[in-house]
């Protein structure tokens, strides 16, 4: 294949994201620095970051959007690894449960967030089956699971979004390294436990960690649904971020865009540390 | 997966914890989507009624009303998903031939610029690039929204595609053009059909994302630019849940559609989603 074929081949691609991508992070970054002549910002300077750093705000929706992501993809993997293992035996009704759990994958999580709304608000479904039972006499006894400290709305919607993407990941992994491994475990006297912990454990964990990165880095840089079903304060970063891009008070701007940057800078850095590691240790296996 | 479907079916309450799994998932799946068939025919629903006190269509007749906005958004939202997709195709075939199927120089560099906007935000990118949009003319109008959407969708495209290419084996091709097919033709009846799942897979995703999008099409529409997920994110707002449930039931209409259509390329071997598995 020439040299020159195969960057025709990419040139397209390349032009768009380059552009439209790195591009856009870059022109957002002179933007926070407020070196962006175009638009009449002329000083460099770095006050946006350091009025970002010392925000009180800023640093109450670090925390909330780094623990909220840290969960969701925790609990992500550990409900995908599940599900695939039920699901990866023959069982009556497979065909229809399989359907259903690719489903999440095509449903907008718009949609999924106002049913989650619907079911877990105080007004919502969960709390009229409470009431109905006699378990909280009013409303308000209900806990708040939406619009709530910890962001458990949130992380609901993304847990149901999220598994299934995942576990049709955890499903392929194990398709394609076969039962011999763990038929041969069994046949050595392993149990159950130590079968998966040992055999299945280490085969679903590096195909997985792509996509792990993908879901944490997602929700790290969300807005819609933390928009829909979060507090207003603190909010992700993503939408204080915005929040402060649509100010009338145009003092605000390189602000927010100090804090875009921040979010692709922290994202970036995490990626490159986990291709660090992947490196470390296919390298030691070599 | 053959393998094992050759064993007999086990009866289903052999292992109970893999039962109450599987019942969870069904459950799971299908809960968060009842209500919004339940509140789109419902009037007064207070709490705590567990059935609503007046059942009515308001919501419907509003949602099929052609004077209404949801029209316009529905096809507003349908061609722009369309074009990107369309577009995405046509710039991603080439790109994921060329990474599926050859090793070159600078390799992990292409490919990790192409991943980018797949992992870091893109709404970073697009409010950067905002002013240029306002500039060029493209700021609130379909155009720009398209240019938009096409960042976040790109990486989708391009792993399914290149994902289908790694298993793809030149040799048809170079049969083909012996045996005297110009290369449209090669193109058409051998290269088409065998990377045909992976098509599906990225056009379905591509599609997915840019129906779904909220955020860059209301920064970059400045609001004139009305789709499907803007009127659902104002109702939603204004607490008006009969409307946000029909809505929101039109909405997802055409993702039930397309996983009909594309749900044998999600799993197996030749599946869109091998890709995703080798970044």
């Amino acid at each position: 294949m020439k040299r020159l074929s195969l960057l025709l081949m990419l040139a397209p691609a390349l032009l768009v994201i380059i552009a439209l991508f790195l591009g856009g992070l870059m022109l957002g970054l002179l933007q926070s620095v407020s070196y962006m002549p175009v638009i009449g910002l002329n000083d460099f300077s770095l006050d946006a970051y350091k009025s970002m750093f010392t925000d009180s705000q800023f640093l109450g929706s670090l925390a909330l959007t780094f623990g909220l992501s840290v969960i969701t993809t925790f609990l992500t993997i550990v409900f995908a690894i599940i599900t695939a293992l039920a699901l990866r035996k023959t069982f009556i009704g497979k065909r229809i449960v399989n359907f259903l759990y690719q489903f999440p994958i095509t449903i907008p999580h718009l949609v999924i967030a106002i049913g989650i709304m619907l079911l877990f608000s105080q007004s919502g479904y969960f709390s009229r089956v409470a009431h109905a039972f006699g378990f909280i006499k009013s409303q308000s006894d209900f806990p708040i699971l939406v619009y709530d400290d910890l962001g458990i709305g949130i992380v609901l919607v993304y847990l149901w979004k999220q598994i299934p993407f995942v576990g049709l990941i955890v499903l392929s992994v194990l398709q394609s390294s076969g039962n011999d491994f763990e038929e041969l475990a069994r046949s050595l006297g392993a149990n159950g436990w130590q079968t998966f912990r040992h055999v299945l454990l280490p085969l679903i964990i590096p195909g997985i960690l792509p996509a792990s990165i993908i879901c944490f880095a997602f929700v790290f840089g969300s807005y819609e649904v933390p928009y829909l079903l979060g507090k207003p304060y603190p909010a992700v970063l993503s939408v204080l971020a915005y929040r402060l891009y649509e100010d009338t008070d145009l003092n605000s701007r390189p602000e927010a865009m100090a804090m875009f940057v921040f979010i692709a800078v922290f994202i970036s850095i995490l990626v490159l540390v986990y291709k660090k590691i992947v490196k470390t240790i296919s390298g030691r296996n070599d | 997966m053959t393998k094992l479907q050759k064993r007999e079916p086990r009866i289903l309450h052999r292992n109970p914890i893999r039962n109450i799994i599987l019942l969870g998932i069904v459950v799971g799946v299908i809960l968060p989507m009842i209500p919004q068939l339940v509140w789109s025919i419902s009037h007064r629903w207070y709490f705590p009624e567990m059935v609503p006190t007046e059942f009515s269509m308001r919501a419907w007749e509003y949602v099929g009303n052609p004077s209404t906005k949801v029209t316009r958004a529905f096809f507003n939202s349908l061609i722009i998903s369309s074009v990107v997709t369309i577009i995405g195709v046509v710039i991603g075939l080439p790109a994921g031939k060329a990474l599926g199927m050859y090793k070159f120089k600078l390799k992990w560099l292409v490919e990790l610029i192409i991943l980018a906007p797949a992992i870091v935000p893109p709404l970073a990118a697009t409010i950067g690039i905002q002013v240029i949009f306002i500039r060029m003319g493209v700021a609130d109008t379909m155009t720009g929204v398209i240019i938009a959407h096409l960042i976040p969708t790109l990486p989708y495209m391009i792993v399914s595609l290149s994902g289908v290419f790694a298993n793809y084996d030149p040799e048809f091709e170079e049969q083909a053009r012996i045996l005297g097919a110009n290369k449209a033709k090669t193109f058409l009846f051998i290269t088409l059909p065998a990377v045909f799942p992976g098509i599906v897979t990225g056009s379905m995703f591509t599609f997915l994302i840019s129906w779904g999008q909220y955020i860059l099409t209301i920064l970059v529409g400045g609001g004139r630019v009305i789709t499907l997920p803007i009127l659902l994110f104002s109702f939603t707002g204004s607490g008006d849940n009969s409307i946000a449930s029909a809505l929101s039931i039109v909405f997802v209409l055409p993702a039930i559609i397309i996983l009909f259509v594309t749900s044998k390329f999600l799993s197996g071997k030749s599946s869109g989603m091998g890709g995703f598995g080798s970044i």
